[in-house]
Formats: structure tokens, C-alpha cells, sequence
């Protein structure tokens, strides 16, 4: 399996993360670090990206073991602290969220997902510019920067299968099943996406663009691995999967649109074309195969569900408009741009 | 009172807001006479007719809103 190459540190903390993975330090002690690092930078997204990725694939000579390093550990949760401490101060929780304080956490949570189930016909997203007028190098660049959840799609929601019971279960893993390829290895999402991203003259190797992705683009992968990673957070797993899983359809079908408008070619549109159809399935399973048994079970789910869904979709939105703020101004929006990208 | 008859999971689930899913893999076969494959394990299939990938659900019954009636 290939692993990685360690990126390039980008401030104090990741400096001391990437040299305790390449073995220059004895030990690491980034508590104050983590503390005084903005959770929304550069430096602490990557940290925060670098050690997660020891529970996927790991890094090029880096030794296995480091996984579950105390120090790493230790570390890690200094910065699952601050990250979360900043998503819940964006993302009110609990009766302060709440359009009535009355309403029940249930009740709530359905009107967040009936919320995900309508189109707005005049938005605005990353999705609608590139169907109306977005450029090659646009959508070569989206891809780029989608690599980093895409080439381990449904990774990390395979970490709460453990942690789920009975009919919930059951239909997550079927939906799993279904990104995994149901069995054929030349329809796992994660290969169609690879797929795409070399008849787009994009480098396909996992992690090759770590060091291109900005940090709203590792947030939205670092939300999935702290959510999968943490029993306590499967509630927010679930909301985080849901969103995309909700989402997706339309939005697939949107770049769908965008590639058949520019000339791409089919085996590009092929990974957007299967999500129209795959995710207006998941989205049912999900709604209906998972979240209905899981708050019926476990009431209390219900508020960290919402919490998933909110989280997601705050990071969503902030890449959103990172990436059209870059573009909007004739501007790249990846650290390393690509040859036909802007500088 | 005697408890509801229990049975297995449904093979076909009709949703109150769109698709009937199938379960399985399926052919379906188009008033066109042509035949189209899935080998999901579980399929939606369009019951609105407004999708643009008969026979499946593409999520196009979905209600259509203006931003800030949301
Ligand atoms: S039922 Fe979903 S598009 Fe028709
Ligand atoms: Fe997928
Ligand atoms: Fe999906």
C-alpha cells in the first residue's frame, strides 16, 4: 500500500509534530502550543491532519507503532480540544441552537434534515458556479482539493459501525457496501475518484495534494476522523455523514453539468454521475435505515446528530467560500497551484 | 390482544416523499422495452417521473425553494 510522504510543517506545532514523526525528538509537549494555535490555521489543521493519518495509511518511513504513541496521543487531544472547543462556539448546542427552547431535541433534528432536503434555487455555492461558469482549471483544481476526503471515502464512517447496534448497523453498512464498490474493487468511490483525477491530468497517488490543500479543506477531513475516531462523538458521525449523504445528489449532478458543459471526458464524469444516483439512495438508507433506530434507541443522540450535521455544514460553507473568494479574484486556492491554475 | 403479524425486512418500501426502494439487485425494464441493471444493494427507483436518469431517483421530486424561505 502507498504511503504518503510527510508534508511541509506550517508553523511551530506541525514543525514539532512532522520532526517527532520523522524521529528527530525524543519526546513531544505541545500542550501550550496547541492552546495558543489558531484551531482554524494552517499549523494546527495540518498537526491535527498529520496525526490522524497515522490510523489510515500512515507516512512514508514513519514507523507504524507511532499510532498509538502517548505522546502523539497526548497531543492530539490538545488540538481535538481546541478544534472543538471552536466548532461549538460557531455551532450553538443544545436549547440556546434552538428556534423555540421547547422544542424537543427530536423535533429539531428533524427540521435540520427537512432543511437538507430542499433545493434553494438560487444558491450560491461552489457547486452552482461551476455548473454556470466555472473554467477547467476550476474544476481540476475542486478535485485537487477534494482528493484529501475522496481518496479515503467512507473511511472513516466505517469507524462507527463498531460503536452502532441492530437495524442502524445494518443500514449503515449497506450504504458502506455501496461506497466500497458492493464488491468490485473497479467501483469502490475512492477508485472512481482516482479514476477522474488521472483523466483530469491530476495526480492520483494518495496524499499527493497534502501540501496543496488549505486548512478548510483538512478540517472538513479532520471533523470525520475526530467524529470517527471518538465513541462519543458517533452521534456527530452520523449528522456528518448524513450531510453529505443528503447533499450530494444534487450537487453531483450540478459538476455533472459543469464537466459535460466544459468537453471533460466520461471517465471524469463518471464518479459525479454515480453519486447522483448512489447518494439519492444513501440519503433514504441514512434517514430512514439510520438515524430513525438510532434516536429511537438512543434519545439522547438526537442533540450530537444536530451537532454533526451543523459542524459539517459550517466547514462545508467556509471551504465554499475560500474557494470562491480565490477564484473570485483570478487567484488559485491551493497553496501549491497547479500548472494550469493562476498564481 | 393478539400482537401485529411480524414480518421480514420489506423487499420495497414505498417513501412519503419520493422513490420506492428495492432492495437487491434489480432489472427494471422501461416503457421503451430497453432494460437497465442495478446492483445496489438496495435501489430507488423514480415514482415522480421528474428525474433525468429513468428509472432511478436522482432526487429531483425534491421541493424547490428560494433562498431565505428556507
Ligand atoms: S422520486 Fe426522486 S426523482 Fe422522482
Ligand atoms: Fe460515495
Ligand atoms: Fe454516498
Amino acid at each position: 500500500m502507498n504511503r504518503p510522504e510527510l508534508p511541509a510543517a506550517r508553523g511551530l506545532l506541525s514543525e514539532a509534530v512532522l520532526a517527532f514523526l520523522r524521529g528527530e525528538l525524543l519526546g513531544l509537549a505541545v500542550a501550550e502550543e496547541a492552546e495558543a494555535a489558531d484551531p482554524w490555521g494552517e499549523d494546527l489543521q495540518l498537526a491535527l491532519y498529520c496525526c490522524y493519518e497515522l490510523h489510515y495509511r500512515g507516512f512514508a518511513d514513519v514507523p507504524d507503532d507511532l499510532e498509538w504513541n502517548p505522546d502523539l496521543l497526548g497531543a492530539r487531544a490538545g488540538m481535538e480540544r481546541a478544534f472543538l472547543a471552536a466548532l461549538r462556539a460557531e455551532v450553538p448546542d443544545g436549547d440556546a441552537a434552538k428556534s423555540d427552547a421547547a422544542k424537543s431535541d427530536a423535533a429539531e433534528l428533524a427540521d435540520v434534515i427537512d432543511a437538507l432536503l430542499v433545493e434553494p434555487v438560487d444558491a450560491h455555492g461552489v457547486s452552482h458556479h461551476l455548473r454556470r461558469d466555472g473554467e477547467v482549471w476550476q474544476v481540476r483544481e475542486y478535485v485537487a482539493h477534494r482528493s484529501l476526503y475522496h481518496l479515503k471515502e467512507a473511511d472513516p464512517q466505517a469507524w462507527v459501525i463498531a460503536r452502532l447496534d441492530g437495524p442502524a448497523k445494518a443500514a449503515l453498512v449497506t450504504v458502506e457496501h455501496d461506497e466500497y464498490g458492493g464488491g468490485d474493487p473497479a467501483r469502490m468511490h475512492a477508485h472512481l475518484f482516482a479514476e477522474m483525477m488521472r483523466s483530469l491530468d491530476l495526480d492520483a497517488t494518495y496524499g499527493a495534494y497534502l501540501d496543496a490543500a488549505p486548512a478548510p479543506v483538512l478540517a472538513e477531513v479532520n471533523l470525520m476522523s475526530l467524529c470517527g475516531l471518538h465513541r462519543s462523538l458517533r452521534g456527530a458521525l452520523v449528522g456528518q455523514f448524513a450531510t453529505v449523504e443528503l447533499t450530494s445528489s444534487p450537487g453531483s449532478d450540478r459538476i455533472v453539468r459543469a464537466m459535460r458543459r466544459l468537453g471533460l471526458p466520461e471517465q471524469a464524469v463518471e464518479f459525479y454521475a454515480e453519486h447522483v444516483e448512489a447518494d439519492a439512495v444513501h440519503e433514504q438508507l441514512v434517514r430512514r435505515g439510520v438515524i430513525a433506530p438510532m434516536v429511537a434507541a438512543e434519545p439522547e443522540l438526537a442533540r450530537d446528530i444536530v451537532f454533526g450535521i451543523r459542524a459539517s455544514t459550517l466547514l462545508a460553507d467556509r471551504t465554499d467560500a475560500m474557494l470562491l473568494r480565490s477564484w473570485g479574484s483570478g487567484r488559485s486556492a491551493l497553496r501549491r497551484p497547479l500548472a494550469d491554475s493562476p498564481a | 390482544m393478539t400482537p401485529p403479524r411480524r414480518h421480514g425486512t420489506p423487499d420495497l418500501v414505498f417513501t412519503d416523499d419520493g422513490p420506492l426502494l428495492v432492495r437487491g439487485p434489480v432489472v427494471v425494464e422501461l416503457p421503451d422495452g430497453s432494460r437497465v441493471r442495478s446492483d445496489r444493494p438496495v435501489s430507488a427507483l423514480c415514482l415522480c417521473r421528474r428525474t433525468r436518469r429513468p428509472p432511478f431517483c436522482d432526487t429531483s421530486h425534491r421541493r424547490k425553494v428560494r433562498e431565505g424561505e428556507r
